[in-house]
């Protein structure tokens, strides 16, 4: 077995949790159930990894099969990467039958066409979702394998989620490559990024709760705002507030958990708008400025903003388009014409 | 009766009974809450501030978090004559301890001690923060 297979599979058990090393290689299915019991899982990681490495020179693992494990691995840890969301675009309206061999065979043949040097792995899982690991070389070194790029397709969906290495130069061919296996003649980077890729698919699939407008627009009384507190002597004099509050916050946000985005980021190119007295600025330039929303969960937040009492209901618009315009990075710039108010670019 | 802001809504003016203490709550760690508290203070009768009238800060166990100056809340005690009491609510023990005080303070200011009356309880808390 090649020495950097083995560092490789070595440094994957290793970021493994310990107790969680046993079920991954099960899954990975390359060791046998034999094999796996001849493995002590109560020393120290250290020499759990040499004791796998040990057993895969015995099987004679290659890359290939390393690559699998690594894909095991960031499936089950995908919120530890970032993942940004792609769109493709077809030409047409044919609507063709989706065959897995033929987009394996086209995607690793217009990336090898392209690239000699290049890793590529497939795996597939129950929900339709394809995964894909590539790992990069240049015509002159071997592929680079800690520094693959994963991307996740859906093939009854124009989505692919990628988590691109630190070699952005390698995307334009990634995405050609996405494009031409899945037959779409075009591809777009959407302005949505997250760590969270289930709250992401969330978001393009329209899986969340979205609130519909529904016939009756009166509210139900029955609707409470918080549990009602036991002692019956308590009197909330802001009631009806609160509780208008609370509908606000449902039709704006639906009743279910909000997918989870841990950022917002507004890039305003605007007019300072300021007491014309004042004058800060000499020439009439836009203020660039950016402005970032941070959260370990930033729909909630903003959710809990109001009925917390930190901000007026409803909220921004800005704020609440996010999940229905499925983007989380923004352009604003000056209306030109008529009204000279902002407007969101698309 | 819990409000989040002052004037209280107009319409439930007959449910509500007399009042005899106004506790006014600053969470420290929120500058809004301030604000909040001194808009609130111009729609206070002035009878209320002799003895019926009460500032408690929150959150000052978390002393990385503070956005106040205690002395800005201070400042305000002084000048509304009235005082000022510091208490974390997140720790039990000293939230039950608070609970009693203000219990006690609204004994007081219902008139149900005999002897003590708001304002000599209150010119009695100012006293001792002289020193």
């Amino acid at each position: 077995m090649d020495e950097t297979v083995a560092e490789y599979i070595r440094r994957t058990v290793l970021k493994i949790p310990r107790d969680e090393i046993k079920t991954m290689l099960q899954k990975w299915g390359f060791l046998s159930e034999a094999q796996l019991q001849t493995l002590n899982f109560h020393q120290i990681k250290d020499n759990i990894s040499q004791e796998v490495v040990q057993l895969c020179e015995e099987n004679s693992a290659d890359i290939k099969q390393a690559a699998v494990l690594d894909i095991i691995y960031n499936h089950i840890y995908q919120n530890k990467r970032m993942w940004s969301v792609y769109q493709m675009k077809k030409s047409g309206e044919e609507l063709e039958y989706f065959d897995i061999t033929d987009f394996k065979k086209k995607f690793k043949g217009r990336l090898r066409s392209a690239l000699k040097n290049v890793t590529i792995t497939f795996k597939e899982y129950e929900d339709n979702a394809i995964w894909i690991r590539v790992a990069w070389g240049t015509p002159y070194k071997k592929p680079n394998q800690y520094k693959p790029s994963y991307v996740v397709y859906h093939s009854q969906t124009p989505y692919v989620f990628i988590s691109a290495s630190v070699l952005k130069s390698n995307l334009p061919l990634l995405c050609q490559a996405l494009i031409v296996a899945s037959n779409y003649h075009d591809i777009r980077e959407m302005e949505l990024r997250s760590h969270s890729l289930n709250s992401l698919k969330d978001i393009v699939f329209k899986r969340y709760s979205q609130n519909f407008q529904t016939y009756y627009p009166k509210p139900v009384q029955g609707g409470s705002v918080e549990p009602e507190s036991a002692d019956i002597r308590i009197v909330q004099e802001n009631r009806s507030e609160k509780e208008r509050i609370h509908r606000l916050n449902q039709e704006v946000f639906g009743g279910g958990p909000q997918p989870k985005l841990e950022f917002a980021q507004y890039k305003l190119e605007t007019m300072f708008k300021s007491d014309p007295k004042m004058g800060v600025l000499d020439k009439k330039e836009p203020f660039r400025c950016l402005v970032k929303f941070s959260s370990p969960h930033l729909l909630e937040s903003l959710k809990s903003l109001a009925p917390a009492g930190m901000a007026d209901a409803p909220l921004s618009p800005l704020l609440t388009c996010i999940p229905h315009k499925a983007r989380n990075y923004f352009k604003i710039r000056e209306k030109k014409g008529l009204f000279p108010e902002s407007f969101v670019s698309p | 009766h819990l409000a989040t802001s002052l004037p209280l809504p107009s319409e439930r003016d007959h449910l509500r009974p007399r009042i005899d203490l106004i506790v006014f709550m600053i969470d420290i760690k929120s500058k809004y809450s301030l604000k909040t508290v001194e808009a609130s203070l111009a729609h206070v009768d002035a009878s209320f501030f002799l003895g019926k009238v009460c500032f408690l800060v929150t959150g000052v166990g978390r002393v990385n978090a503070c956005s106040i100056e205690t002395n800005a809340v201070c400042k305000l005690g002084e000048a509304y004559c009235s005082p000022v009491l510091f208490c974390e609510l997140e720790l039990e023990g000293i939230r039950v301890v608070t609970a009693q005080r203000l219990l006690r303070m609204l004994q007081i200011c219902a008139g149900h001690i005999p002897g003590v009356s708001a304002l000599s309880f209150v010119s009695l808390m100012r006293n001792s923060d002289d020193d």
